[in-house]
């Protein structure tokens, strides 16, 4: 649309900035507690702006954690959380890729039924499958590990299909250039399908490690031993203070900490995250 | 460098559509081969055989003294330039060359040697560090045909690569194509659906239709003796004009045919010529113009000069010998 009214300029603008403010209320309030002694919230007043114990709280979660919620300290669980984010996105775009790159190029007997197995599975979520997930997971002896963290969320539909829908766009002479050329299958897809969905790639893995860090109920059920928790199941543990109040100047800070890899990730792949998902040519 | 030999080549699609069928071609060691024919004919079909791409179902593909139908597109010493190209958009015109030669593990040295020379002869040097993206239409032709040069292949198979060029670009790369391979003398197999492509590159054309050969022949010989009425009206630019026997009984010698052609260069106006045509339209072209009438209710065309007079009905001769006829059940060239 070129339109070049002045008025409406100020009305689409003043509509995002009341946007960003409701998304960013609730993190600027976070980040607030995050800066207050222990009694402070409290009071029955909310303040509104930081108070003077940044340093000391955030210090306190860095290095030694909350004894009274049993959780260990910020750095071991953002360390796990790295770990089984790290799995999940890396895992789930290597089968996936690998699965999208079967269908579209090879011509294998019950070609249409492997796709539709795992078009299946996105009727599948963890959420459905919880109980007997959990039961494969603790058969295998995976429980309070990071296989058990990250392998059943590995499996992904959706990536699949992404991936299926990016080779349909790379045209058909390009493969039969790099027949001609001499490429075998796994040549082909490491020298011309890798580098063309590059992009493809990095999008997906800023979605996907988004969705791995923010696993919640997954690892709170199998994770027993406070080694493996992960940060996103921490916080809840240690706004669950069983004998005593819930220390929210302590909680916030951890959710500040918490926050910052996934912004670290969409910040640092921005560029390629835009261009992954409205590319079009090849 | 090698011969190519077609031996009663045929295609059948696993639903049982026959798109080429029973065709029979010797292409000699250096020989520049055309295929063209209207679309769907089955040209590309026959060419990708070739190439190996598609699999054969009938017949024999020899390239040499090998029959290659099982053999990879990799293994059969070809090289192929494509339509849209095909060059491989992440890489440099540089590792687009090498590609292939690097997968064939030759040396390095002989690499860069064999990039250096191809890049001379088609004047793609500047761009060797660029990517696809970055060159127009006529330099990522020349890096595709450059692709297929370093190669050294026993031969090229091109399958319509100047169709995505504009109409002077065409020209001038139809040229250089011609002039390559008459400096390489690399057996080539060109595919197009442009018969003045055909006419101007080929050594000898084959004239496809609906996957049968209609002829093959050298350009001249399939200009002045077309073997059907088919490609008759598909050689030569403007078309033969092909007018069905019964609409002019009173030419001589006739009387068996189906259809007669004359080609409209053939025919000159004269006060009392046999044929008697009604002028519907006439098409300056600057050099020539073409007058579009009509006969005993049949089309037809012809060249005159520029300066030729007009009128809005006139009197065609031409000579005897400049008569082709067709039969009347299958079209086919009546001597």
């Amino acid at each position: 649309m070129i339109e070049n009214r002045p008025g409406l300029n100020l009305l689409a603008h003043a509509t995002l900035i009341l946007g960003v403010c409701i998304v960013a209320l609730p993190v600027w309030v976070a980040f607030v507690a995050s800066t207050h002694g222990p009694t402070d919230f409290m009071s029955g007043t909310i303040p509104m702006w930081p108070g003077p114990h940044l340093v000391e709280n955030y210090s306190q979660m860095l290095g030694a954690g909350v004894s009274t919620s049993g959780t260990p300290p910020v750095g071991t669980m953002m360390f796990n959380s790295l770990i089984m984010a790290l799995s999940i996105a890396i895992g789930k775009i290597a089968i996936s890729i690998l699965s999208a790159f079967a269908v579209v190029y090879f011509r294998f007997p019950f070609r249409g039924l492997a796709f539709w197995c795992i078009f299946v599975t996105l009727m599948l979520p963890v959420e459905v499958r919880i109980v007997p997930t959990f039961q494969v997971v603790a058969d295998l002896g995976l429980l309070n590990s990071y296989a058990g963290l990250s392998i059943p969320l590995i499996a992904s539909a959706t990536a699949t299909f992404l991936f299926r829908q990016v080779f349909l766009t790379i045209p058909d002479e390009l493969t039969e250039a790099a027949r001609i050329d001499g490429a075998g299958p796994m040549k082909f897809f490491r020298d011309i399908l890798l580098p063309l969905s590059r992009t493809n790639i990095a999008a997906l893995f800023v979605i996907l490690f988004i969705y791995g860090w923010n696993q919640y109920l997954w690892p709170l059920l199998i994770t027993t031993s406070s080694d493996y928790y992960t940060i996103v199941a921490g916080i809840k543990r240690m706004a669950d203070a069983v004998d005593g109040l819930p220390q929210w100047h302590l909680v916030m800070a951890t959710a500040m900490l918490a926050m910052l890899p996934p912004v670290a990730v969409v910040v640092g792949m921005q560029r390629l995250f835009v261009k992954g998902l409205v590319e079009t040519e090849k | 460098m090698a011969s190519i030999t077609l031996d009663n080549l045929g295609k059948v699609y696993p639903g049982g559509t026959r798109a080429v069928g029973g065709v029979n071609i010797d292409i000699a060691d250096g020989e520049f081969i055309v295929l063209v024919g209207p679309s769907g004919c089955g040209k590309s079909t026959l060419l990708r055989m070739v190439a190996g791409l598609e699999s054969i179902s009938e017949g024999e593909v020899r390239i040499g003294d090998r029959v290659v139908n099982k053999i990879e597109p990799a293994d059969r010493d070809i090289a192929m330039v494509f339509q849209n190209y095909a060059l491989y958009p992440h890489m440099s015109v540089r590792q687009n060359l090498a590609y292939g030669l690097k997968n064939r593990k030759t040396p390095k040295a002989d690499i860069e040697k064999r990039v250096a020379q191809a890049s001379e002869i088609l004047q793609i040097g500047p761009f060797l560090d660029r990517k696809p993206a970055a060159l127009s239409g006529g330099q990522r032709q020349r890096v595709a045909m450059g692709r297929a040069i370093v190669r050294e292949p026993a031969a090229f198979l091109f399958d319509e690569p100047l169709s995505n060029l504009d109409a002077k670009l065409r020209v001038a790369m139809r040229l250089e194509i011609k002039e390559l391979q008459k400096r390489l003398r690399t057996t080539s197999l060109y595919v197009t659906h442009d018969q003045l492509e055909a006419m101007t590159l080929a050594d000898r054309l084959v004239v496809l239709n609906g996957g049968q050969v209609e002829q093959i022949g050298t350009p001249l010989d399939v200009y002045r003796k077309p073997a059907s009425a088919f490609v008759a009206s598909f050689i030569g630019s403007p078309a033969m004009n092909l007018i069905s026997a019964s609409a002019v009984p009173h030419l001589p010698g006739t009387a068996h045919a189906g259809q007669i052609g004359i080609r409209p260069e053939d025919l000159t106006v004269t006060p009392d010529g046999p044929i008697a045509m009604n002028v519907l339209a006439v098409e300056e072209l600057g050099a020539q113009r073409l007058v579009h009438g009509q006969t005993g209710g049949e089309r037809i065309t012809i060249t005159l000069p520029s300066d030729a007079p007009l009128s809005d009905s006139m009197n065609l001769s031409y000579r005897p010998d400049a008569l082709h006829l067709f039969d009347k059940d299958n079209g086919k060239r009546m001597d």
